[in-house]
């Protein structure tokens, strides 16, 4: 069975990292992660710009809209995601209609990945 | 990370709402400002053993609003009773919730803390001081530093513009959509300005005003998190960012300026570049262009090109006569001019900028360029006499240095592409 693990934190805290602490902390899952890795474990990892480099799509309605920010809603849950490779923000956003006319209802959050280790999982 | 390093990092982040919402209940900020520290040590006493409450905020305004009434109460004892102001809103339901209160609702709150430090009657410098106090929570003794002024002068400032602006008026009633916009848009120039305060450094200063620039980011963030819509703050945000990315690459390793065009790209910051052109590609998918807009646009070339010789000069140049229209100015004209002179040639670079030598003949980037433009047209000796003008007006001894080494490769009769004194920022 393969897991996704989903890390929240508070992004007030985590941005006003210096950068030796933000070194500091990746150095640390970097230990962890080299091992997982080793064990066959480890598959894709992402890390996240901030909720401020977020775009949402609204595609509960006729036409989907597109919302600035991170998506907010809480009654709504995290079901899955996808990481597709686009030159811009709008060729993201024509996917997601596609995908939003495919499935409705919902919202998609779109977030640049900072960091991507496609990793390899044994299985 | 020290034990109490994630409290303190807790507090830190939570301390613009925290403050934000005491000032709105207190009506002063230096009750406002006690109660928040009396509720950061109540805070440094509970969290070790208790945890980190959910909300770090909220708790921090409960406690230190009821220890600040409690030492109101105290004091009536002792005094007369205090001025109905000062206890105001103490049955103010709202803020006895100690769920999760979005940050949004705080919003006017933080935009009027910050609004506060913008006083029209207080010069540029005060201002900053002031945010990076009451705001950031920087000591006395870190702005002192960045400032390179003593503690207890920067003290002096900082009790001075308080006094001012408790004797003003503080705007307390909610602001409607267009005096919020005038008020976000004061306050952007503010951090731009703290930022621009940390980034104008030279050799003997480098890395001390560094913490400038990242609080410039901090308060930038913290208000595209209030306006995630705004567009102008978006690129605000990713003007910062883009620029700050060049931090390491701008010096030498012994301290000397390196200009963009001799930068090592690679030690550019690429994660505050991602982040800086998502935001600049976001701002401009609103079709609402503004000057911060068209800056970070600018920024957003230079670091999109993987080497120097590949920077889109035409692009620039263009971005900045876009700049002169909305916020004409013999400065935006001389940073077009060097963008002319990289896509057009110098010959028609200093045709732009002759008619500018009125206006800007105190202006050590003027001179700087003026003779780079020479220099590149083989007007050696013209070229020399700009460059000995420029020198006499350097700000800082990087920048004569920077301009010596102009004038040593004059004599040495090489021709390196060099015009880029101005327009891009180093």
């Amino acid at each position: 069975m393969q897991y996704a693990i989903l890390c929240y934190h508070d992004e007030k805290v985590t941005c006003a990292w210096s950068k030796e602490q933000d070194d500091a902390v990746m150095a640390r899952l970097g230990g962890v992660m080299d091992k997982l890795s080793r064990q066959g474990k480890l598959g894709p990892v992402a890390r996240l710009l901030p909720t401020t480099a977020a775009t949402t799509l609204r595609k509960d309605r006729e036409q989907p809209i597109v919302i600035d920010g991170p998506f907010a809603e809480t009654k709504e849950q995290l079901l899955g995601f996808y990481i597709v490779d686009c030159q811009s923000l709008d060729e993201v956003l024509d996917i997601a209609r596609e995908l939003g006319a495919a499935n409705p209802g919902g919202a998609y959050e779109i977030r640049p990945v900072g960091v991507f280790i496609p990793g390899k999982t044994a299985a | 990370m020290s034990d109490t390093g994630w409290i303190s990092n807790v507090l830190t982040a939570a301390r613009p709402q925290a403050v934000a919402a005491l000032l709105r209940y207190f009506r002063d900020l230096d009750t406002a400002e006690e109660a928040y520290q009396e509720a950061c040590l109540r805070a440094l006493k509970a969290w070790p053993s208790n945890g980190p409450p959910r909300d770090a905020a909220s708790w921090l305004i409960m406690v230190g609003k009821n220890s600040a009434i409690d030492h109101v109460r105290r004091q009536r004892r002792l005094q007369p009773l205090p001025p109905d102001e000062l206890i105001s809103d103490l049955s103010d339901a709202e803020a006895e919730l100690a769920d999760r209160v979005d940050e949004a609702d705080y919003r006017d709150d933080i935009l009027r803390l910050l609004f506060v430090c913008c006083h029209p009657e207080l010069p540029a410098t005060q201002q900053i001081a002031l945010a990076l106090r009451i705001v950031s929570g920087l000591s006395v003794r870190q702005i002192a530093n960045a400032f390179l002024v003593s503690e207890a002068a920067m003290e002096q400032r900082i009790t001075r513009a308080k006094a001012r602006i408790a004797a003003g008026q503080v705007p307390f009633e909610v602001p409607g959509p267009i005096e919020r916009s005038e008020r976000l848009g004061v306050v952007a120039a503010m951090v731009y300005l703290v930022f621009n305060e940390g980034y104008t450094t030279n050799v003997a200063e480098k890395g001390v005003r560094a913490p400038l620039c990242e609080e410039a980011i901090r308060l930038s963030r913290l208000l595209l998190r209030l306006f995630p819509t705004e567009p102008e703050i978006m690129a605000l945000t990713a003007l910062l960012l883009l620029q700050h990315a060049r931090a390491d690459a701008r010096f030498d390793a012994d301290g000397m300026v390196v200009l963009l065009e001799e930068q090592d790209r690679s030690r550019w910051n690429r994660k505050l570049i991602a982040e800086g052109l998502a935001l600049v590609e976001k701002a401009l998918r609103h079709h609402r262009p503004g000057p911060y807009q068209v800056q970070a646009a600018i920024a957003a070339l230079h670091a999109r090109a993987p080497r120097f010789a590949d920077t889109d000069w035409n692009e620039i140049e263009l971005l900045y006569g876009t700049l002169e229209r909305m916020q004409p100015s013999p400065v935006v004209t001389l940073n077009r001019a060097v963008a002319v002179s990289m896509s057009r040639g110098p010959e028609a670079a200093l045709t732009m900028i002759e008619p500018l030598a009125q206006k800007l003949n105190g202006y050590f980037y003027f001179h700087g360029a003026r003779g780079a433009f020479l220099k590149k047209l083989g007007r050696a000796e013209e070229a020399r006499v700009a460059f000995d003008r420029a020198i006499a007006l350097a700000n800082t001894p990087a920048e004569a240095d920077h301009i010596r080494r102009q004038i040593d490769r004059l004599s040495a009769g090489s021709e390196p592409q060099s015009a880029t004194m101005s327009g891009a920022r180093p």
